[in-house]
């Protein structure tokens, strides 16, 4: 279609001007490129991503939306042969400066992934986890965050009578909103999602996405979907990758009615 | 037809739907086309026997319209479209309600072709009524060429000529206003003629209205009452 512009064909910025005026950025990357040994996964890639919204990244398998993700709370440092060049930035702070403390930028750039990983404690002890390895030892301090934790994850109503059973007892929904809880327990900022919701049932889903909404009120939401109708029900905006670029940046409305390039248009509408 | 590349999704079965879809529009588009050229036809040489066809092909074009809507419901709820995709249908459904709507004025013309009769006006009213049917004629055949061909350039073209009908209807009304005020014993007929004028000049809003569909499927832009047709700009930019 002659409308819909190839890629860097004349020199389309990935993200329309203006765009993000006003508003305060979680995370930002400028110029990032990542190679896995020899292979180059990440292209000089800038991205600025909202406080405070959805920000949704889609694009076939092997872009490198789970690598990118993974940049943001310095996870790729803990694979060999690993090399990143650019600027990453947490909150306005550079994540890889020399005296950024690791184990702190994750604790305040949470992480949920695809299969729930609940640890094989019980449900309370699976939400205190994080809180304990950060030296809070009071009881009824720890039973009140574990408490709102759970409550913001959307789960206390169903295991207020069962904290003491096994997580690995829950069933997969209510194991990933438990994973979320133990995110949240240590109070972060930014939530980093990799496609939390592919191993859920349809209702678990919906119910992940109602509370994605519900946590945008304080959380930064990072989530990267294969799902193209969860991107467009929960997502602010929506970054659309290819071969490790991000080529469109824009809000989920015009992505999902009319992006401005040829290939997110193919991709989002399933064409060869 | 395929500048939106519909033909080019992964499942061959929803390439079919919108190609079927597609080739539905423009059957629903070629019956009303054929129910105005009949109406025109029945009011040009009060043949009655056209009226009847006039009447007949309503029922057809309402089952069109029923049966497209119901390929857009089901695509919605089975494909959930994006973007083009998504474009298309709501155009669609938007469209199919205006060739709807212009089957019943063809229907109306035809009625009052019924109803003159024998009754006759000066002829240069008739002149005047016909130059109008044939404008209107042509711009819904342009219309539907531009959604065949999924062209926004000629749809906006389309669009900005429908002032063409808009000139002659004013001209037509002054006439048979100062008509009536002069003769009333002409009151009966020139009413009829002045129904079926408002309807032809209707048909040509109708017709507007599915260009602004043609340009929203194919460039995403709703130019819906943004004052495009009566101004000479082109389309917008895109950002």
């Amino acid at each position: 279609m002659s409308r819909l512009r190839l890629a860097g064909a004349d020199g389309l910025q990935p993200m329309p001007g203006g765009l993000l005026d006003g508003l305060e950025l979680a995370l930002q990357a400028r110029a990032l490129s990542l190679h896995y040994a020899e292979r180059r996964v990440l292209d000089q890639i800038s991205l600025s991503v909202p406080r405070r919204r959805i920000t949704a990244l889609i694009g076939p398998s092997g872009c490198g939306k789970s690598s990118l993700l993974r940049c943001f709370n310095r996870l790729n440092d803990e694979i060999a042969d690993c090399r990143m060049d650019g600027e990453v930035q947490v909150l306005g702070v550079d994540a890889y400066a020399a005296d950024v403390s690791v184990p702190d930028l994750r604790r305040r750039v949470g992480m949920v992934f695809q299969k729930p990983n609940p640890f094989p404690q019980s449900v309370g002890e699976n939400v205190a986890f994080g809180l304990r390895l950060a030296g809070l030892r009071s009881r009824l301090e720890l039973d009140d965050r574990v408490e709102t934790a759970l409550r913001a994850a959307g789960l206390w109503d169903e295991v207020r009578d069962r904290l003491d059973d096994s997580a690995l007892r829950l069933s997969a929904g209510q194991q990933q909103r438990l994973v979320i809880a133990r995110a949240l327990a240590v109070e972060p900022e930014v939530l980093l999602m990799d496609e939390p919701a592919s191993m859920l049932d349809p209702i678990s889903t919906l119910r992940l996405e109602e509370l994605m909404v519900a946590l945008r009120e304080r959380y930064s939401v990072l989530l990267v979907t294969h799902n193209m109708q969860q991107a467009a029900r929960v997502a602010d905006y929506t970054a659309y990758m290819q071969d490790g670029r991000v080529l469109e940046f824009d809000t989920t409305d015009r992505i999902f009615t009319n992006p401005r390039l040829r290939g997110t248009e193919d991709y989002i509408t399933g064409k060869l | 037809m395929d500048r939106l590349h519909l033909g080019q999704h992964i499942s061959q079965q929803f390439n079919t739907e919108l190609a079927a879809l597609t080739k539905q529009v423009l059957a629903m588009g070629g019956l009303v086309e054929a129910q105005l050229a009949l109406a025109l036809e029945a009011l040009a040489a009060r043949d009655l026997r056209q009226v009847a066809h006039v009447v007949a092909r309503e029922e057809e074009v309402n089952a069109a319209e029923l049966e497209i809507d119901a390929r857009c419901t089901q695509i919605l709820a089975r494909r959930q479209p994006a973007a083009s995709d998504l474009r298309l249908v709501l155009a669609v459904v938007r469209m199919v309600a205006n060739l709807e709507r212009i089957g019943d004025e063809a229907e109306r013309i035809a009625r009052i072709a019924e109803k003159l009769g024998g009754a006759e006006l000066a002829e240069h009213y008739g002149v005047k009524l016909a130059q109008m049917g044939s404008l209107v004629r042509d711009q819904l055949r342009g219309t539907l060429d531009t959604f065949a061909r999924m062209d926004e350039t000629r749809a906006l073209e389309w669009l900005r000529r429908d002032r063409e009908v808009d000139v002659l209807y004013k001209e037509l009304t002054a006439l048979l206003v100062a008509l009536m005020q002069r003769e009333s014993d002409r009151v009966p007929a020139a009413l009829e003629f002045l129904w079926c004028a408002r309807a032809l000049e209707r048909i040509g809003d109708r017709c507007k209205n599915i260009c602004e569909q043609v340009i929203y499927l194919v460039r995403g832009q709703d130019v819906r009452h943004t004052g495009l047709s009566r101004s000479a700009a082109p389309l917008p930019r895109e950002n």
